[in-house]
């Protein structure tokens, strides 16, 4: 109970800080609203509203495009940093556009895959996948030696020690990389969501209610997507306990 | 100390090896009989580690060779144990899976793999748990399942690579113990590289003493003493005269 107890303290106090802004009238009403009509908008906007659908589409496409970003970014990441040689040789350019934020590339995208759905997916996946294969290609060249050794003088060849050896020294790090993916590919969506034509998602409610004056739902909104990062992040942090129970020992 | 051919298990003519243009070995030449234990003592630096590693395949030779009854390495059964017990096994496995593990790629049926490890368990009396992973033991049981793991598959020469030094004092006497009767039942052909004087003769059927660099043997000395070789060894007169004479060509040697 006590590991709750402060995190609960820092959210209550975070929500008092909130409501003696509003008595102080730090901001004007209609901007910043009391704590409990945001929460009041919000309740509504998920029970009654769409708000609850936003979401789902928002974790949809996060996590399509963390799926594609995976399924790209791992056996390339771990391909290439086999070779390290050749990684070397790639390092500059995936440096260069896993460091170019992601929304630059909005309009080539759009030019690419016009202003739809896939457009979204394909820019989140982009910035994700080149997480995600940086983290891979690491983990593999950080593999230690001695156990490469060790797996080669068993009579282990070059593929057995990839799938025996090289994959599993590289997992710890693949699952780095993923957890970070799949915080990235939610922000990219969620600003692909208030720019990229949408209909739907929490990016495309937040900016929506922000331009119809519906403070507290904008808030909640905002909350929601902090919520579901937070969530991610954490399933990540659980699974790689879970799944790699020898990392760091 | 001359070896006829048919004896020699391993047979080393003219090895060659430079790093950096700085030669360590120029024209090294060894013989080891059938089922010895060689030790390999010498100062830092002095190649003991790079020798074995030629032996055993991990690391290309400039010149000469290495045979095995006449074979390369690659066509040789090899067990080899690391220093670094930490880095060597697979923590991802259970310690009886790291056992296992060269056994699948052998590909012996199953219940061939499972008599080989319960048989290894009872030579080593193993009596901590082989079901949990290697971070869960000691660092002597950890080195101790590499030991077990090397010579699962049977090896025909045994390398290991100073197996003790990260290991503390009473957990080496203890694990020197159960090797030494272990390799000496097996008869294995083993190689010793060890910085550690008294753990080189006491395991040792032949102590080789290498010069600093270009390395070159200073020393070959038999150690005939009884097996087993039990803490009391360590202070019986033969012992004592063995580690007089090494202390001696040690100390020519580095100051050479």
């Amino acid at each position: 109970m006590k590991t709750f107890a402060a995190p609960v303290a820092g959210a209550i106090g975070f929500i008092l800080l909130w409501q003696v802004a509003v008595w102080l009238r730090v901001a004007d009403p209609i901007l910043l609203p009391p704590p409990s009509e945001a929460f009041t908008d919000t309740w509504a906007a998920l029970t009654r509203g769409t708000l609850a659908l936003d979401t789902w589409r928002t974790v949809q496409r996060t996590m399509l495009s963390f799926l594609i970003a995976t399924v790209i970014g791992v056996p390339l990441g771990v391909a290439l940093g086999a070779k390290e040689s050749v990684y070397r040789s790639v390092e500059f350019v995936v440096d260069f556009f896993r460091s170019t934020p992601a929304s630059a590339m909005f309009p080539l995208f759009i030019v690419l895959f016009g202003p739809g759905e896939s457009t979204k997916i394909a820019v989140a996946a982009f910035g994700a996948a080149l997480v995600i294969l940086f983290n891979a290609a690491y983990g593999v060249i950080n593999a230690r030696r001695t156990r490469v050794l060790a797996a080669r003088i068993m009579g282990a060849s070059g593929p057995r020690i990839m799938a025996d050896v090289l994959v599993w020294e590289a997992l710890p790090q693949i699952l780095v990389g993923m957890r970070a993916g799949v915080s990235l590919a939610l922000v990219i969506v969620v600003v692909a969501e208030m720019f990229i034509g949408s209909t739907d998602g929490l990016g495309h409610r937040v900016i929506n209610a922000q331009m119809l004056f519906e403070s507290g739902l904008m808030y909640g909104t905002i909350f929601v997507a902090g919520a579901l990062g937070y969530a991610l992040n954490l399933l990540f942090l659980l699974i790689e306990k879970r799944f790699v129970h020898w990392a760091g020992r | 100390m001359s070896i006829p051919p048919r004896e020699a298990a391993i047979s080393i003519r003219g090895l060659r090896k430079a790093f950096g243009g700085q030669p360590v070995y120029s024209g090294f030449d060894l013989d080891v009989r059938r089922g010895d234990i060689l030790a390999i003592f010498g100062p830092n630096g002095c190649g003991k580690s790079t020798l074995i590693n030629m032996a055993a395949g991990l690391l290309p030779m400039d010149g000469g060779t290495i045979l095995y009854d006449g074979r390369d390495v690659a066509d040789v059964r090899v067990g080899y144990v690391f220093q670094n017990y930490r880095e060597a096994l697979f923590p991802w496995r259970r310690a009886a899976d790291n056992i296992r593990y060269p056994l699948r790629l052998m590909g012996l049926p199953k219940s061939e793999i499972e008599r080989r490890v319960e048989r290894l368990a009872a030579s080593f009396r193993v009596r901590f748990d082989l079901h949990r992973y290697p971070y869960e033991l000691s660092g002597g049981q950890q080195q101790l399942v590499s030991i077990m793991r090397a010579l699962a598959v049977e090896p025909e020469v045994l390398f290991l690579d100073e197996p003790f030094s990260a290991l503390d004092y009473e957990t080496t006497l203890s694990l020197r113990d159960l090797l030494q009767a272990v390799l000496k039942e097996i008869g294995v052909t083993t190689l010793l590289v060890s910085h550690d004087l008294e753990e080189s003769i006491v395991l040792a059927d032949r102590l080789l003493m290498l010069t600093r660099r270009p390395t070159t043997v200073a020393d070959d000395v038999p150690v005939a003493l009884p097996w087993p070789r039990g803490t009391a060894a360590l202070s019986s007169p033969g012992f004592v005269a063995i580690k007089a004479r090494c202390l001696d060509v040690f100390q020519a040697a580095v100051a050479a």
